[in-house]
C-alpha cells in the first residue's frame, strides 16, 4: 500500500452501517451519487492464464469503472473492497501457484493475493496511477456491503472520490467438496446444523417449505420468477449467461431440473462464476461534472450486527433461522430502508432485492411490500406480468440467477435504469427510485437509489 | 445413517458428554429464564455467564419443516442420499429448534406438525454420541 493510503481499522467499519430501526433519516440522504460501473467479462472457471485472473479482472473492472466515470486515477481519493473472493472454491493446498501469474504482478506477501483474494495493497501495487488514494476500506463479504460502507464514507467525508470493487473467483472442481467435509468428524459450529445437512441452499430450502405449508403454495409456482431471471439476464450484456450461454429457460425446465436440497432446484442456486465488478461512488456536488448522469443516494440500511469487529448476521433464536425470523428481518431492513430513505414502499419503480438462492426473493420483496403485496403473496405476485415491461417489475437485473453469482448485477443495473442506460432491459415505465441490495434476510445491506437527489 | 463425529470443546462438551449418558441437557440462563442453543460463553440476552448454566430438556417436540439432500458436498452423508433434514420445535424450550435425520422416516415424507421423541446415535469415527429425533407414531 502506499505510504499515504490510511485504512479503516476492521473494529471501525461497522459504524458504517445502518442495522437499527429508529435512527431516522439517513443524514447524507441525496448527497452521494453513483456515478461510474466498470465489469470484467466473466468465466465459469479460471482457465489459468494471468490476464483472467480474478486480479487482472478486478483492475480491468476499476479503470473501466474510472473511464466510465470520466475520472482520471489521480482523482480518486478512496478505495473500497472486498478482500475474500471465493464463491465456495479454494486454491489447493498441494497445487502450485502458476509462475506465469507470479511473474504478471507485483505481489504482496500472500502469494494467493490477485489470485484466490484482493487485498487493496494488491491492487494499489498493481494500480500505480492511483496515486492519490488516501483511505483504504476492507468491507466485509459482498458487493452490498462494500458499496455500502463506499457510500457511508463518502458521505461521511473520508473519501470524495472513491473506487468500489468486488471480484470473485472460481476454480476447476466441485465447489466445497473436500477440506472438513471430506473428514469423518467434524469441529466448530457446524456440528449443531450445517454438518447434518451439506447444501449451502439447505436453510432457504427448509424456510420455503415452511411458507409453502403455511400459506398453501407449490414450488411451481417460482417458475415465471426464475423464467423472467434468465430473460433479464439474457439482456445483460455483462453477464455470464448472456456471454456464454445465451439459453432461454422455460417453465418446464425448471420443474424439471434436479433437485439439491428439494425444495431447492438446480436453478434455484446461482451459478460459480469468475468476474469483478467495480463503481465509482462520489459527492453529488462532484458528480455533477462527471461523464455519466449521477444516480443519487436516499438511504441504506440492513439486517446485522456488528460484534468484536466482525460484521455479523441477526441471530437466530435456535439452531436455524426460521421462516418467521426470516421474514421479521426482511421486515425490519424494509421499515430501516424506507425510514432512512425518507420514503414509502408505493415510491418504489422496482426492486433488485438479492437472488443468490432465488426463493428468498420471496421474502426480500414481501419484506418491502413491493406491489402492496404482504406475506404470503409473493408468489401469486409471479403469476402476474413481472416482466421489466410491466407495472411492477421483478428483479429487472435477473440478478444472480440470471447473470451468475456475483452480487453486483443487482446494483449495476439499478443504477443503469437510472441512468436511463440499461440498454435492452431498460423499462418501459418512467422509473425514479429503485432498490438493491443483499444477501440473505438475516445478513444484508441494501441502497435506495434515485434519479434525483431530493 | 453415518454422520461425521462431532467434536467437543471447552464451551460445548458437557452438552455431548451428556449425549453419551443419552440425555439432552442444553444452556439455560436462571436470571432470563430463557433456554439457549447453541451454546455460547455467555447469555445471549443478558450477557453474563454468571447465571448461566446446563439444564436437562426432554428434547419432545414437532417438526417445524425439514428439506430433502440430494447434492451434499459431505463425504460420510453422499452414500444415503436423498435424506431428511428436519428443524424440530423444542416443546419444552419455546423458540429453540434443532436439526434432525428423523431416522425411520422415508426422505421426502416428513409430516410437519408430527410429535417426535429424543433418540441417541453413535457415530462411527469416534463413538460419540448424538442426538436424533424419531415420528412418534
Amino acid at each position: 500500500m502506499t505510504t499515504e493510503a490510511t485504512e479503516v481499522p476492521a473494529g471501525d467499519v461497522g459504524s458504517l452501517y445502518r442495522t437499527k430501526e429508529g435512527l431516522g433519516v439517513w443524514k447524507h440522504r441525496g448527497k452521494v451519487a453513483a456515478v461510474g460501473i466498470g465489469h470484467s467479462p466473466t468465466m465459469r472457471r479460471w482457465d489459468e492464464r494471468p490476464e483472467t485472473s480474478v486480479g487482472a479482472w478486478a483492475i480491468l473492472a476499476l479503470r473501466k469503472a474510472m473511464e466510465d466515470a470520466g475520472v482520471t486515477p489521480d482523482q480518486v481519493d478512496g478505495l473500497v473492497l472486498g478482500e475474500e473472493t471465493t464463491t465456495g472454491s479454494f486454491w489447493p493446498a498441494e497445487k502450485p501457484i502458476p509462475e506465469d501469474f507470479l511473474n504478471a504482478f507485483q505481489q504482496t506477501d500472500n502469494p494467493l493475493d490477485g489470485l484466490a483474494k484482493l487485498s487493496a495493497a494488491w491492487i494499489l501495487k498493481n494500480m500505480p496511477e492511483l496515486t492519490n488514494v488516501k483511505t483504504v476500506i476492507t468491507a466485509p463479504v459482498c458487493m452490498s456491503m462494500v458499496l455500502t460502507a463506499a457510500i457511508q464514507a463518502v458521505g461521511d467525508g473520508r473519501t470524495h472520490t472513491c473506487l468500489v470493487l468486488k471480484g470473485w473467483h472460481n476454480f476447476s472442481g466441485r465447489y466445497y467438496q473436500g477440506g472438513a467435509n471430506a473428514q469423518d468428524t467434524v469441529a466448530g459450529p457446524g456440528k449443531f446444523g450445517q454438518a447434518l445437512a451439506g447444501p449451502a441452499s439447505y436453510g432457504t430450502a427448509m424456510q420455503f417449505q415452511r411458507y409453502l405449508h403455511k400459506y398453501g403454495k407449490t414450488h411451481e409456482m417460482m417458475a415465471p420468477f426464475v423464467v423472467n431471471s434468465r430473460r433479464n439476464g439474457l439482456l445483460f450484456p455483462e453477464g455470464y449467461w448472456a456471454q456464454h450461454r445465451p439459453e432461454p429457460l422455460t417453465a418446464e425446465d425448471y420443474n424439471n431440473a434436479r433437485w439439491v436440497a428439494k425444495p431447492a432446484n438446480l436453478f434455484d442456486n446461482d451459478i460459480p462464476i469468475q468476474a469483478a465488478g467495480a463503481y465509482l461512488i462520489t459527492t453529488a456536488e462532484r458528480a455533477k461534472d462527471m461523464r455519466q448522469k449521477p444516480v443519487y443516494v436516499l438511504g441504506h440500511a440492513g439486517a446485522g450486527r456488528f460484534e468484536n469487529g466482525l460484521y455479523l448476521g441477526a441471530k437466530s433464536r435456535g439452531v436455524i433461522e426460521t421462516l418467521e425470523e426470516a421474514q421479521g428481518n426482511a421486515a425490519s431492513t424494509g421499515r430501516k430502508l424506507f425510514e432512512a430513505a425518507g420514503i414509502q414502499s408505493t415510491d418504489i419503480d422496482f426492486e433488485n432485492m438479492y437472488d443468490g438462492f432465488g426463493l428468498f426473493h420471496v421474502f426480500h420483496i414481501e419484506g418491502i411490500r413491493y406491489a402492496g403485496i404482504k406475506e404470503g403473496e409473493a408468489l401469486d405476485l409471479f403469476q402476474d406480468d413481472i416482466s421489466i415491461d410491466s407495472a411492477f417489475p421483478v428483479s429487472p437485473s435477473g440478478g444472480n440467477i440470471g447473470s451468475g453469482r456475483t452480487r453486483f448485477w443487482n446494483h449495476t443495473d439499478s443504477i443503469q435504469q437510472l441512468q436511463g442506460r440499461a440498454g435492452a432491459r431498460q423499462m418501459k415505465k418512467q422509473v425514479e427510485v429503485g432498490l438493491s441490495g443483499g444477501f440473505m434476510p438475516f445478513w444484508s445491506n441494501f441502497v435506495v437509489w434515485s434519479s434525483s437527489p431530493d | 445413517m453415518p454422520k461425521q463425529s462431532p467434536v467437543p470443546n471447552d464451551l460445548d462438551r458437557p452438552f455431548w458428554d451428556a449425549c453419551n449418558d443419552e440425555r439432552l441437557v442444553l444452556q439455560y440462563c436462571d436470571s432470563c429464564t430463557r433456554w439457549q442453543h447453541p451454546p455460547e460463553a455467555v447469555c445471549y440476552e443478558c450477557k453474563s455467564a454468571e447465571k448461566l448454566r446446563w439444564r436437562e430438556n426432554s428434547g419432545a417436540g414437532v417438526i417445524y419443516s425439514f428439506g430433502v439432500i440430494y447434492d451434499t458436498p459431505i463425504a460420510s452423508l453422499q452414500f444415503d442420499q436423498p435424506y431428511n433434514v428436519a428443524v424440530i420445535d423444542l416443546d419444552d424450550a419455546p423458540g429453540l429448534n434443532v436439526m434432525s435425520h428423523l431416522p425411520g422416516t422415508p426422505a421426502d415424507a416428513v409430516p410437519i406438525g408430527a410429535k417426535v421423541r429424543l433418540i441417541f446415535e453413535t457415530t462411527p469415527a469416534t463413538g460419540q454420541k448424538v442426538p436424533e429425533w424419531q415420528v412418534v407414531s
